[in-house]
């Protein structure tokens, strides 16, 4: 495989990478969209495999160890102080996390 | 040099600072003393806290001068912590720019095991970026050198704590293993590595890659010392639901049954599907005499097939992917980590922030996760994917009614060169074909080093799988085949271990 070859337009193309990136929250470069799409178009290609296994009847395993309702006391514990809550927060004003504006210009 | 500290196991380090023949001060300066002289070369670590051990070594001769008990088994001996478990008292950066530098507000459970255990943390250990690699390449930090040749990988992702080990920089380190990463670097770097069964340890405090697969574990350079420091930090913990609540194996007795080198009774499976074609031929050869020995030692080898371990990889690489889209959506620059102010909105330096913070495998896996978990391929992939994982399992309950434990090589091959599958995931992750049915299925297994391959003179490793909580039996088969191991070569196999040099 060649990463610098474009998306042979198989599993996964280049436009398709660029969404899922949006999608995701990752502003990839141009550069990477090329690469990406040869390699997820490879890899993709492997891990589809899991379709040759007839396993209609089968059900799907999230968790190896099934637990259920795992229960602990109702009961008041120490938790992070305020201080150490914000201790690696990019920006904290007045106690609280400082984010920028949630809303874009256009909306 | 028999006299160096550094080259003793962790029983025998423990056993010499618990009758005061040497303090636990000495033993972690002669560590630290080690990491200084190498460490510039194999790069096992990301942060060393010197300090910091000396004061907790302190403590440990302190209440050892007035008598009292040691707090465990292994107090007093240092340790290498892979940067993925939280510390206070260090950064913890998971070989990621984007957590570079963050000092988290609190302890993992295993951290805080140790320190109760009075285990000497030394440093942090380095590893590919959140666990996503089989070679150290992807740290942000830069790679890991294998100490048995500087050119070439330490396997991963936890190489820094497999190099730390083969280095002689500690006697003891933690590692954690989603789909390989504390026993394939076992098996590159000649040392012991342990998956314990999943739940058998807390994830609490452990950053997650896959929850579902994440389990942490204890590496060393004998098997009797990785199962003291299993008991350690094994065990119920309220704080990880997922915690198993019942008692941790009794793995120390264990290895020292299977030391007395009697397995007459034990039943150990080959499985068909993990051997052959596509194995390097010193690897097939050293697995094929490890079987001798283990007949040898009494056991009764038989043949097991596991019919849907072959679509293993592909099965992992949906699952892992999607839950690392998931679990890494965390990292949104407002609350703690990286934040690059570009943009006007939240959603703008979000994505920013992920970008520059990320490198290109992490990228590559949220892309990939994002897209298995999208409406319309949701049940062709991440679906399907889960009823593979359903019917591995399946495959090793077969395989443990015919056998005690299973057996196969480690990995396929020994180390390669730093730079030949970086650019190649797909070569890359074929590195843990052996390894990633275990995290599917949720069970145990070991890789305890085989030899060295007859062609390249590199560290093999034999790996020996057990159910559930069935870690004491491969506890005893693994200490035996170690003991055997080292009866026929004269000598402990890390003392084959090359002198680190430039």
């Amino acid at each position: 495989m060649s990463p610098e070859s474009p998306s042979s337009g198989g599993a996964i193309t280049r436009d398709e990478v660029a969404h899922l990136a949006r999608l995701a929250r990752l502003a990839v470069t141009d550069d990477e969209l090329g690469v990406f799409a040869g390699q997820l178009d490879v890899i993709l290609g492997a891990v589809a495999r899991v379709g040759e296994v007839a396993a209609e009847d089968i059900p799907p395993t999230s968790h190896s160890v099934p637990l259920e309702n795992v229960f602990r006391p109702d009961e008041l514990r120490p938790s992070l102080t305020q201080e150490q809550a914000l201790s690696g927060a990019p920006a904290a004003e007045d106690g609280r996390f400082r984010v920028p504006q949630i809303l874009g210009e256009e909306q | 040099m028999s006299d160096d500290l550094t080259r003793l196991s962790a029983a025998e380090l423990a056993e010499k600072i618990h009758v005061r023949e040497v303090s636990a001060v000495e033993a972690a300066q002669a560590h630290l003393d080690r990491i200084a002289a190498v460490d510039g070369d194999v790069h096992a670590f990301l942060h060393v806290g010197a300090e910091a051990a000396l004061a907790s070594a302190t403590l440990v001769d302190e209440s050892l001068a007035a008598g009292t008990a040691p707090a465990s088994a292994l107090a007093g001996v240092p340790l290498a912590l892979k940067d993925v478990l939280t510390t206070t008292d260090m950064p913890t950066t998971v070989g990621s720019k984007i957590l570079e530098g963050w000092r988290p507000p609190y302890d993992a459970t295993v951290t805080s095991k140790l320190r109760a255990a009075g285990i000497t943390i030394l440093g942090k250990t380095n590893m590919d970026e959140f666990a996503m690699g089989s070679s150290t390449e992807y740290s942000a930090y830069g790679p890991t050198r294998n100490p048995w040749d500087l050119d070439r990988i330490p396997g991963g992702s936890g190489g820094g704590s497999a190099a730390a080990l083969a280095a002689f920089e500690a006697p003891l380190a933690i590692g954690t293993d989603t789909g390989g990463s504390i026993r394939q670097p076992a098996a590159m770097t000649g040392t012991v590595g342990v998956k314990p069964t999943y739940g058998g340890v807390s994830r609490y405090g452990l950053v997650a890659c896959a929850s579902s697969l994440d389990q942490a574990g204890p590496c060393a350079r004998t098997v009797l010392d990785a199962a003291l420091l299993h008991e350690i930090i094994g065990g119920h913990d309220p704080m990880d639901s997922t915690s198993i609540d019942a008692p941790v194996p009794a793995v120390v007795e264990a290895a020292r049954l299977g030391a007395k080198g009697d397995l007459s009774g034990v039943r150990v499976g080959v499985v068909r599907e993990l051997t052959g074609e596509g194995y390097q031929a010193g690897v097939q050869e050293n697995f094929d005499a490890a079987l001798r020995e283990l007949e040898k030692l009494g056991a009764e080898v038989v043949e097991v097939s596991a019919p849907h371990f072959q679509y293993g990889l592909a099965a992992y690489y949906l699952i892992l992917p999607s839950e690392v889209s998931s679990n890494l959506a965390r990292f949104d620059a407002m609350r703690y980590g990286l934040r690059v102010d570009k943009g006007a909105s939240a959603e703008e330096v979000m994505a920013a922030t992920r970008e520059a913070g990320f490198g290109p495998e992490v990228k590559r896996r949220i892309i990939l996760g994002t897209y298995a978990l999208s409406s319309g391929y949701y049940d062709a992939y991440y679906g399907q994917a889960q009823k593979v994982r359903t019917l591995i399992g399946r495959d090793f309950a077969a395989a443990f009614a015919q056998a005690d434990v299973l057996v196969s090589p480690t990995a396929p091959t020994t180390a390669f060169p730093i730079g030949d599958k970086v650019d190649d995931p797909l070569a890359m992750y074929l590195n843990d074909l052996a390894t990633i049915p275990t995290n599917l299925a949720g069970t145990a297994a070991m890789s305890v080093p085989s030899g060295v391959a007859a062609e390249d003179g590199l560290p093999t490793g034999l790996q020996i799988m057990a159910p559930a909580l069935g870690e004491a039996v491969m506890y005893r088969v693994g200490a035996a085949y170690e003991a055997a191991r080292d009866a026929a070569d004269g000598s402990p196999f890390a003392s084959r271990t090359p002198e680190v040099k430039p």
